[in-house]
């Protein structure tokens, strides 16, 4: 029996950003990045074009996290030092660096000044090759002053910063304008919100081609399935030709997924079958990855190397061709 | 996406003689298309217009069960291709293989072993795949048997030789297993063991063409669709196809569930790519690994991708004693999402003390949500508290909250007279709180 391949006609694209810029460009990345393109839903190749596979980035801190044992043993040695954390990062994998300003937390004792964060970014890029993305402390005012220091020191690396939300979206945008450099739109888990700030941000001169987005994800069993179906929506969007929904998509799958007790529980304090930690908690952040791919991620944020291996072959196996 | 209610009367006798209870042909076409009258009740319906309208107003992919008693599976009957367009009805499947020349007993005590909790929510395997891997008849009946001896769960019996099938089969209609597989060669043959035993009956194809051709010539509609296809990517691909073909185009050949295998080695790339069947529409998926992390997260994202996005899960709000309490025991608040209620109640149990435990009405909604949304505030809860019965179970009025919520604390105590600690933010922090503050 015949059988016609029904094709979804897309007028939509997802926006392409490139990440980074290499000698010739004005910065000394090895190499850039490209997030989104996409002319298709996630990895069905036969009705588009997915013209840049998703990339994975790794989290770096510019002071030690609690991040607890998991985590010893691969990042024990490096991190009270962000520099030397980010080359690990690339040892580990990284398609991007992910560095969070958490340090500079006005409510923290040594709280590190808007100049100190430059030192560290500074600092970072002279150690490493991949694309940098910063985020700030979190706090409205400190990350205005943090963001436009750091979007100063990395002038020329087309880094991308945030995160620029509803509330504090201007001056972070303009620090991103100001040094060419992409912003992070964050909007929480809320896709009229997502659209709007898109918009507020465009207004604002910022081009397409430098806007990220961040819908905020919750991590496998913690409410992923909300992030799951705005994430779902914000691509159909793009696809059917809404330009405000476009933008390439990061989620944040390491920190979310390690939140869960089901990831950091050791095998004493585990529910019923839970098993050992260590593969318990590498495939937590794993399956977080999986799952938000599936929904159309361009960038995964993730912590644990083992994880990252699992979710890069994946990706390769997604990306195998399915023309018809 | 049935058919009209002009296209319907069509197919009826025209005569108006009014036993189906409405006045007209008309009308009763009306009836039948928005879903308000069953066929059954005209007694004049051709056999050749009972068929083209069973068709055409059956739902676009056909429910299918399988199994017996406790287990029963229902496979399909999906409306939506995305979840936030409706929900998700008929969770995945989850079947995990056993090789026929393998130690059957033991791998089955195996599997019924599996049982994973967390959150309030209890995971099992929901059948045993049973593989013909010996390629002998016998091997594969005496598996069978073993099988169904040890498991009640639903059995899916896995071998293309015709003669093996039957010989496994026979005595199975209890059961009601399902079969795999009828292809171009076998599937007269299966149909008809399937038919004998009134199993859902797997067909595969070499591709979507050709899956397409046997589900619509076999003559049975207990069916299940695989495209033979092994390749992750590829697999999407036509699991996708199936499924749009099914909602969108009313494609008869494809309005089936479906089943996919893996093949990844390494029991962790196995559960991504088991995941990525589960998110593209697999009603059934098959695995080899027993491995417990991978199997805890493919079920975790099954529970998430399932639930219904218009009604977060929620627990009845109320008070909830946890341990052997007294007038003295500590009094927690937090909300009744599942998730959260869970969550916190694990922790409280943590600490060993008995404790008071109030799952506040947010109808269904996180501690930050709730409170965003309005819903979790002093205004609310301060009134309520006053009054809630919790005053006559405990002898104090000390009410302890979520740290994520601190602001709330001067509402709550001016219009309920308790006094309020501000606990941790997350309810990791709930054992060392109890332990610093209330001496657990
Ligand atoms: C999923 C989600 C939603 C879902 C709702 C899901 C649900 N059933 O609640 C939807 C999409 C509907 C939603 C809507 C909104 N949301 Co919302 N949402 C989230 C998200 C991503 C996850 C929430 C969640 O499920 N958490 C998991 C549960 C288990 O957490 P929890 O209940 O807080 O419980 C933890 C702790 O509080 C603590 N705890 C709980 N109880 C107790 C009790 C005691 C005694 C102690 C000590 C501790 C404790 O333990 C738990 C585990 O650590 C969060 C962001 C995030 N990642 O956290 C935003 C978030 C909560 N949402 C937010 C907002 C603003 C909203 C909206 C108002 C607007 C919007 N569109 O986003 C609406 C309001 C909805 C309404 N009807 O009024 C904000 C709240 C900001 C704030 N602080 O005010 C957040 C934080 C996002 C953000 N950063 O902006 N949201
Ligand atoms: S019973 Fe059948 S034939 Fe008679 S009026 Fe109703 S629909 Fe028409």
């Amino acid at each position: 029996m015949p059988v016609q391949i029904l094709k979804e006609k897309f007028t939509g694209t997802v926006q392409e950003v490139v990440l980074g810029a290499t000698k010739e460009e004005g910065g000394t990345r090895s190499n850039t990045v490209k997030l989104g393109g996409s002319s298709t839903l996630p990895f069905l190749q036969y009705e588009g074009d997915i013209p840049n596979r998703p990339v994975i980035a790794l989290e770096v801190l510019d002071i030690k996290p609690d991040w607890g044992e998991a985590f010893e043993p691969y990042y024990g040695d490096v991190w009270s030092d962000p520099a030397a954390w980010a080359k690990k990062t690339e040892e580990l994998g990284a398609d991007v660096i992910y560095l969070k300003l958490a340090g500079a937390d006005p409510e923290l004792e040594n709280s590190k000044s808007a100049d100190e964060c430059a030192k560290i970014v500074k600092a970072v890029l002279e150690n490493t090759s991949k694309p940098l993305m910063v985020e700030g402390p979190g706090h409205p005012e400190k990350d205005n002053d943090v963001l436009q220091a750091v979007g100063e020191a990395a002038a020329g690396e087309n880094i991308a910063i945030g995160l620029a939300e509803k509330d504090n979206y201007r001056s972070i945008a303009a620090a991103a304008m100001m040094g060419k450099h992409c912003v992070i739109g964050r909007s929480p888990v809320d896709i009229n919100i997502l659209k709007q700030l898109n918009i507020m941000i465009a207004d604002m001169g910022v081009a397409p081609n430098k806007i990220i987005n961040d819908p905020m994800s919750s991590g496998l069993g913690y409410g992923i399935e909300y992030s799951y179906s705005i994430m779902e929506r914000a691509r159909w969007g793009a696809l059917i030709g809404d330009k405000m929904m476009a933008f390439p998509v990061v989620c944040l799958a390491g920190p979310e997924a390690w939140r869960a007790k089901e990831a950091y529980a050791p095998l004493e304090e585990a529910g019923p079958g839970w098993g050992e930690q260590k593969p318990r908690g590498i495939m937590w952040e794993a399956m977080t990855a999986a799952s938000l791919l599936q929904a159309g991620g361009d960038l995964v944020l993730m912590r644990h190397p083992e994880a990252v291996k699992l979710v890069k072959k994946h990706i390769d196996d997604l990306m195998k061709p399915n023309l018809y | 996406m049935g058919l009209t209610g002009l296209a319907i009367f069509k197919l009826l006798p025209k005569t108006n003689c009014k036993e189906c209870g409405v006045p007209t042909c008309m009308a009763f076409a009306m009836a039948l298309a928005s879903g308000k009258a069953t066929l059954e009740q005209c007694p004049y319906v051709s056999d050749e217009a009972k068929e083209a309208l069973e068709s055409a107003t059956a739902p676009p992919i056909k429910l299918v069960k399988a199994g017996a008693g406790d287990n029963v599976l229902e496979l399909g009957d999906e409306q939506v291709m995305f979840r936030h367009d409706k929900t998700f009805y008929h969770p995945t499947g989850v079947f995990i293989e056993v090789a026929d020349n393998a130690d059957v007993a033991a791998k089955v005590d195996e599997i019924n072993g599996l049982v994973f909790e967390r959150v309030g929510q209890k995971y099992e395997v929901d059948g045993v795949a049973v593989v013909n891997a010996s390629g002998n008849a016998d091997t594969f009946k005496d598996a069978v048997a073993t099988a169904a001896g040890k498991t009640d769960k639903v059995l899916l019996l896995v071998s293309e030789d015709a003669a093996a099938m039957e010989a496994a089969a026979a005595g199975l209609e209890e059961r009601k297993p399902i079969l795999y597989a009828a292809n171009a060669d076998n599937y007269e043959k299966m149909v008809e063991i399937a038919k004998k035993i009134g199993a859902p009956l797997v067909v595969k194809g070499k591709n979507l063409e050709d899956v397409a051709d046997l589900a619509g010539k076999v003559g049975y509609k207990e069916l299940i669709l695989d495209s033979g296809e092994r390749e992750t990517s590829k697999v999407i691909a036509d699991l996708t196809q199936i499924r749009r073909q099914a909602i969108k185009k009313r494609f008869r050949p494809f309005g089936y569930p479906t089943i996919a295998f893996t093949t990844e080695e390494d029991p962790y790339m196995e559960a991504l790519q088991a995941q990525a069947y589960v998110s593209k529409y697999a009603s059934i998926v098959v695995l080899k690994t027993t491995e417990l992390a991978s199997l805890l997260t493919l079920f975790s994202w099954r529970s998430n991708l399932y639930t219904d996005p218009q009604k977060p899960i929620a627990v009845e709000p109320g008070i909830y004693a946890i341990g052997e309490v007294t007038p003295d025991s500590p009094v927690y608040i937090t909300t009744n999402f599942s998730l959260t209620f869970y969550t916190v109640q694990t922790e409280v149990e943590a600490t060993r003390l008995p404790s008071y435990l109030i799952a506040y009405e947010t109808e269904g909604l996180s501690v930050l949500t709730a409170w965003a949304g309005g819903s979790f505030i002093g205004e609310n809860i301060g009134p309520w508290l006053k009054d809630s019965e919790i005053n006559e179970k405990v002898n104090h009025k000390q009410l302890i909250i979520p740290g994520g919520v601190a602001a709330i604390k001067g509402k709550i105590e001016e219009l309920s007279g308790w006094e309020v600690t501000v606990g941790p933010r997350e309810a990791n922090g709930i054992s060392s709180f109890a332990k610093l503050k209330l001496g657990a």
